[in-house]
């Protein structure tokens, strides 16, 4: 392992981590401007042209404000609670490829942390990881309201990682690989995944909402019924990790969807651009596609949350375990049929 | 039972077609629904750079009023306080000198006069008691402060602008 190859991955992995803060930041932003504009308001415009500069008023409100912690609170998970969510919202874009390579001064680079041959499993259990944020903060606080909301957030979770593991099993089938970089490759020229397993795709939607604790499934935070849920007791910046979290939740799952089946960095026309540009240019461009891509998911999530009503905590389980499950198996059984019919 | 009035209608819900039960037709049209509202105007007015239309009989800041001559019509009689069911007015009565007969309408005039602002509720019951037809309830809306003691409003403040001079 040679020093270049440490210099070009740190870079890449500190522009990776730049990018989802500045996103995660922008993203309290656009979710404010987005309910407004849904709900015929204008949203915040004090600070800066169109309020561009809320985030950063925000962050300066954040860490100024008074940091408490409450006298019966195990102090340590209570600090380490909003670290641990942080960290596993962040460690998801490591697999993600997020362009073709480059070449630079005769050195290719790809644009993606780490090819592992489990991408998909490594990701599976990053995401698994980030409840145990939810949880250890809600049981450290030790009130009420936050420890059901951590056992709400850990049983949603379990319950829908199930069905999303479904769903992705009759997507391996298909791609018959679980490195993310293969999987995107395989997609070039409008063979995106999402035309193979529509079902799979909606089911992984769906689980994906439930696992960023998005709304309709935002029951570990629910104010009517839970007060904050599980940042009650929260103030200052540990809540501000919190809040920052559950964007970059939200930022990696709209690249794990846009990359596992809406193609990625793939996008109609690539090849006449790799020909006519050609260079470096060709996978930026690739790159700032999968970024349109993301946002458009980023979108998606906030038109939702300001659409649908918070499901009730029985309809969740009822949704999860009689609905998507049953759906999950039968897709898969599907694709397996047919793919022992192609191959027969 | 049997309805006596006649008029009594049991619903039976009908059970939800398949569509309603897979939901996510629903969502469709919900989501339709709202993202029409996301090219609609918006219905803000931005407060300190535009102000909305006021209805004529709105009631805002208060003015003591001035006279065709531009001389101060209050005459400190008190009636106004005396109506305030807020507590809100106050004022020293004064007599007016020789040299101020440009100034001041009759003998007696209020040298000070104030208004708490925090306890007004806008009534207009001092605007009805007036007899000298001195102060009227016609102004913007009252500006935001940092103080308690910066919403007591005194003439400065309260005192229509003299006449100009043509």
């Amino acid at each position: 392992m040679d020093l270049t190859f440490v210099i070009e991955k740190f870079a890449l992995v500190t522009i990776l981590f730049a990018i989802s803060l500045v996103i995660a930041m922008y993203s309290t932003y656009a979710e404010r401007k987005v309910a407004a504009f849904l709900q015929d308001r204008l949203g915040p415009d004090r600070a800066g042209i169109f309020g561009l500069l809320q985030p950063l008023a925000d962050g300066v409100k954040m860490f100024m404000k008074e940091e408490i912690v409450p006298t019966n609170a195990n102090k340590w998970l209570f600090m380490i609670g909003p670290g641990l969510a942080m960290l596993c919202a962040c460690i998801g874009t490591a697999v993600i490829p997020w362009g073709q390579d480059i070449v630079i001064g005769g050195r290719t680079i790809a644009l993606q942390v780490t090819d592992i041959n489990v991408g998909v499993l490594y990701l599976f259990g990053v995401v698994s990881l980030g409840v145990y944020g939810v949880m250890i903060g809600g049981w450290a606080s030790n009130n009420k309201y936050s420890l059901l909301s951590a056992i709400r957030a850990a049983s949603q979770n379990i319950s829908y990682e199930i069905a999303m593991g479904l769903s992705i099993i009759a997507l391996l089938l298909v791609t018959n690989t679980m490195s993310l970089k293969e999987i995107v490759a395989q997609q070039h020229g409008w063979h995106w995944n999402v035309f193979y397993q529509p079902l799979g795709f909606i089911i992984f939607l769906i689980c994906a909402f439930a696992e960023t604790n998005r709304a309709p499934f935002d029951l570990p935070e629910c104010e009517t019924e839970l007060i904050g849920g599980y940042h009650t007791e929260y103030s200052s910046m540990k809540l501000g990790f919190y809040l920052f979290a559950e964007y970059i939740n939200m930022f990696v799952s709209s690249a794990v969807m846009a990359t596992l089946y809406f193609g990625g960095y793939n996008y109609p026309g690539m090849d006449w651009v790799a020909i006519h540009i050609g260079g470096n240019l060709a996978p930026i461009i690739g790159t700032l596609v999968l970024f349109v891509k993301i946002f458009a998911f980023i979108f998606f999530f906030m038109w939702v949350r300001w659409t649908i009503p918070r499901f009730r905590y029985d309809q969740l389980m009822g949704l999860g375990w009689r609905g998507l499950i049953p759906f999950a198996i039968a897709n898969i059984i599907i694709t397996g049929l047919v793919i022992a019919i192609k191959n027969f | 039972m049997e309805s006596l009035s006649k008029k009594k209608k049991v619903l039976i819900p009908e059970p939800l077609s398949l569509a309603e039960r897979l939901y996510l037709p629903t969502i469709v049209k919900g989501l339709a629904t709202t993202i029409s509202h996301f090219f609609k105007k918006s219905a803000t007015i931005r407060y300190p750079e535009v102000e909305r239309e006021f209805s004529t009989n709105w009631r805002g800041m208060h003015s003591l009023k001035r006279d065709e001559e531009g001389k101060e019509r209050c005459t400190a009689c008190g009636l106004c306080a005396l109506s305030c069911p807020a507590e809100a007015i106050t004022m020293l009565a004064a007599e007016r000198k020789p040299e101020e007969k440009h100034l001041y309408r009759e003998e007696k005039y209020a040298s000070v006069y104030e208004i708490n602002m925090l306890r007004c509720i806008f009534c207009g019951l001092c605007e009805e008691a007036c007899p000298k037809e001195a102060i009227y309830l016609d102004g913007p809306i009252v500006p935001s402060d940092y103080l308690r003691k910066d919403f007591i409003y005194g003439k400065d403040k309260l005192v229509e602008a003299p006449l100009t001079v043509k």
